[in-house]
């Protein structure tokens, strides 16, 4: 999907270049918008993360492969705009690093962040309100969401070569074998996006931007200090009363996952 | 110099940490926040310079209330240290690292050179300004993310498992270095021995509260104690033994 | 996957091309590349020509040809396509070999491959003589916008951990007989993906707790100054562009005729 240069012609891709720049312009303006000194820290980590998940390839058929876009699970992860952010940079680091035309940016940040990441979202937002408001139907979304997107993107890199091809296929050829090939793809991207955003739903469900309408507030207990002193060790355990036991558990188990990557 | 009263604390999710809080430490004081996995000693550091708003009571430090009006002057005189260098040192180089908390109170050119080189000194990384951090050894992270707190000059030092996955030259290195800072210094830790190394008093964080509180020797030498709250100190390691060994070597 | 230099393409050395300031090389090589997609296809010397200079720039540099070999690979998939389209596109045929193949897709093929080519080329000379951080600086001297800039540099920071952390799951799956084969084996790979975004996102609230600790408001600190570049370095990366001007604006007036 990374697009090289002269791929498509010059006024095209400088035509793309200024869609792509408004799009993650205005991508960075409602991002501030929503966590304005977060946004830095949480993009470029979302970036490094995506940058890594499209290294892991994934079987599509026939032995041929392909690796996952993230436009959809970024987005429904950290939300549109610092998804499109995130995926933004990733090609641009990419395009820098060799890998994907320099000319050719705007095109493929046109594909991949505003379709892919802006457009996935949309779609997902769209198929969330179908569904029940409950937990599973964020995976569910979003599998249709990614389902529906990467043939969508394929689809704006048919428009741009129907704009400035320097190739003269036949439009209806290259029509079918895009699309051909990137619903298959899009099935691996909805089985993985699907599956990895119900895992940080099972786990840390705080994290999904998609799902922070199912989310509610608690109130706060005051324990005086007394409660906390053993009164004797038995048990050995730790936890001197009963009721601790709860809290103290799925605390250190969060403790445990982001302490062992220390 | 810090007084924390009723703290408590939930995160987002719904999970409570801290249940009411009380911590008083004075100027000049070395304290140890010792407890098991889970206790809250992480979240209670990180309300010491108001990252963390407390659900409930107050913390205040030098008499300041730490709320948002007070904010820059809080994150001045309170330094964290995290307990993954790589949290901590987010920049290209290790010097532009060290410069980012000085910029962010103001300082500008020679002002900064001076305060970046004045703190990777008193870490013993005078020649690493220009180094990458991914090419420095933990020890040398975990100093060079010591440098970037010192070169705020704060009043208080608060570090978070200093010691942990340190080699014992690293650690040792990283003991050194923080006995010659003239600061008010809250340790979080499980590393029984280092508290008892580098701070005379400790307290016992378990369950959100505070559960004992006492001179680090006594605490360590009471069996039963550290069993009740999951601590256990190394294997044949006697802290009598150590203090009164080392009191000719230790003030 | 693709490989250790995806991370780090930067080839150290001493050469002229090492010393010349990061926004000098970024233009030079933004403006040579635009050049070389300007080239018809038509003009094959011309295509000569841009390798003639690329090629000089790397033996410029010091780069060994082995490295650029190695990194132009990035392209195979993308070759394969062009081989088929001489058999695809539609036009005059011509006998090749025995095999009937379209002439205008034999150009385009050659026209493709030959941009794709020298566009990777030039940009494999500027990261391979710039390490990530000075073309993060010069990206910045360029102004481009200050959030971009700290997010990639950020993502070039921790993605070598995020990768560190993808192939210890890796080999922590495999060392208990995973063999991912199907798409039913996803699951495992979905979930490590799982647990792989909650450790990046839970490192990205540190490191913003790490920053707010030092003070942070949401205005990022620029580069630290360093010096402007003189004005024969900027001539230098002009004369690069007018070069590549020179030979896409010759090769444009010579096939005048050719049809395009």
């Amino acid at each position: 999907m990374h697009i090289p240069d002269g791929f498509v012609d010059a006024p095209t891709s400088a035509a793309f270049g200024a869609v792509a720049v408004a799009g993650v312009g205005y991508a960075v303006k409602r991002a501030g918008d929503e966590a304005s000194d977060q946004v830095v820290p949480l993009a470029g980590l979302c970036a490094a993360f995506v940058f890594a998940a499209q290294m892991l390839n994934f079987p599509v058929a026939m032995g041929t492969s392909g690796h996952l876009l993230g436009g959809v699970l970024a987005a429904v992860l950290v939300g549109p705009w610092l998804g499109a952010i995130a995926i933004a940079v990733v090609l641009g680091v990419q395009s820098l690093f060799a890998d994907g035309g320099l000319t050719a940016l705007g095109l493929n940040i046109t594909n991949m962040a505003l379709v892919g990441a802006l457009g996935g979202y949309a779609l997902f937002a769209l198929v969330l309100r179908l569904l029940p408001a409950r937990a599973p139907s964020v995976a569910a979304a979003s599998a249709v969401a990614a389902l529906i997107t990467v043939p969508l993107a394929a689809g704006a890199f048919v428009i741009e070569f129907a704009l400035g091809g320097t190739v003269d296929l036949p439009l209806g050829g290259v029509v079918g074998a895009m699309l051909g090939v990137h619903v298959l793809i899009g099935i691996g991207e909805a089985v993985i996006t699907a599956a990895t955003v119900s895992l940080v739903m099972s786990t840390r469900p705080d994290l999904v931007y998609g799902a922070r309408d199912l989310l509610d507030a608690r109130r706060l207990e005051i324990r005086p200090p007394a409660a906390a002193v053993p009164t004797g060790h038995g048990g050995g355990t730790g936890a001197a009363a009963g009721g601790l036991e709860p809290t103290a558990t799925s605390v250190t188990g969060r403790r445990a996952a982001s302490g062992s990557e220390a | 110099m810090i007084e924390v009263e009723g703290l408590a604390f939930a995160y987002p999710d719904g999970r409570q940490v801290l249940f009411g809080v009380d911590l008083a430490i004075a100027r000049g004081e070395r304290v140890a926040v010792l407890g098991p996995n889970g206790a809250g000693k992480t979240t209670l550091m990180l309300h010491l310079n108001g990252i963390l708003t407390p659900g409930a009571g107050s913390v205040r430090v030098d008499g300041v209330p730490v709320t948002a009006p007070n904010m820059r002057d809080v994150r001045r005189r309170v330094g964290l240290v995290f307990q993954d260098p790589d949290d901590q040192l987010f920049m290209p180089t290790v010097g532009q690292d060290v410069a980012f908390g000085p910029a962010n109170l103001g300082v500008r050119g020679a002002d900064l050179a001076e305060r970046v080189r004045e703190a990777l000194a008193a870490v013993g990384l005078d020649e690493f300004a220009d180094r990458a951090p991914h090419h420095l050894s933990l020890g040398e992270r975990r100093r060079a993310a010591v440098a970037t707190v010192l070169a705020m000059r704060p009043d208080v030092l608060v570090l978070d498992e200093p010691s942990a996955n340190l080699d014992p030259a690293g650690r040792r290195e990283l003991a050194e270095v923080l006995t010659g800072l003239d600061l008010t210094l809250l340790m979080v830790t499980h590393d029984l021995p280092y508290a008892l190394q580098l701070c005379p008093r400790s307290v016992i964080l378990d369950g959100g509260v505070i559960a004992v509180d006492g001179a680090t020797v006594d605490l360590l030498a009471d069996e039963a104690l550290l069993a009740a709250h999951r601590l256990e100190l190394p294997f044949g390691f006697d802290p009598r033994y150590s203090i009164a060994k080392s009191t000719g070597l230790m003030p | 996957m693709g490989g250790a230099h995806v991370l780090d393409p930067y080839h150290p050395g001493g050469s002229v091309l090492h010393r010349l300031p990061a926004q000098c090389k970024i233009v030079a090589t933004f403006g040579y590349v635009v050049c070389v997609v300007l080239t018809p296809i038509t003009a094959g010397w011309a295509f000569g020509a841009h390798l003639a200079v690329v090629g000089g720039l790397c033996a410029l540099a010091r780069l060994p040809p082995g490295l650029v070999l190695r990194r132009l690979a990035v392209e195979l998939p993308f070759v394969a396509f062009a081989v088929a389209l001489p058999f695809v596109v539609p036009g005059e045929r011509t006998e090749v070999l025995g095999v009937a193949l379209s002439r205008p897709g034999l150009e385009q093929a050659f026209g493709l491959v030959a941009r794709a080519t020298l566009g990777l080329m030039t940009v494999i000379v500027l990261a391979a003589t710039t390490p990530a951080r000075e073309l993060l600086v010069g990206l910045e001297r360029l102004r481009m916008p200050p959030v971009i800039v700290a997010v990639a540099s950020f993502m070039i920071r921790y993605a070598g951990i995020v990768i560190d952390q993808m192939g210890r799951m890796s080999v922590a799956r495999r060392s208990r007989a995973h063999e991912p084969r199907s798409l039913l084996a996803t699951r495992a790979l979905a979930a490590s993906l799982g647990t792989l975004f909650i450790r990046s996102y839970e490192r990205g609230e540190r490191v913003h707790l790490a920053m707010l600790a030092r003070g942070y408001t949401g205005a990022l600190p620029g580069a630290l100054p360093g010096p402007a570049p003189r004005r024969a370095q900027w001539g230098a990366a002009l004369c690069l562009v007018i070069l590549g001007a020179a030979i896409a604006v010759l090769g444009r007036r010579l096939d005048l005729g050719a049809p395009a």
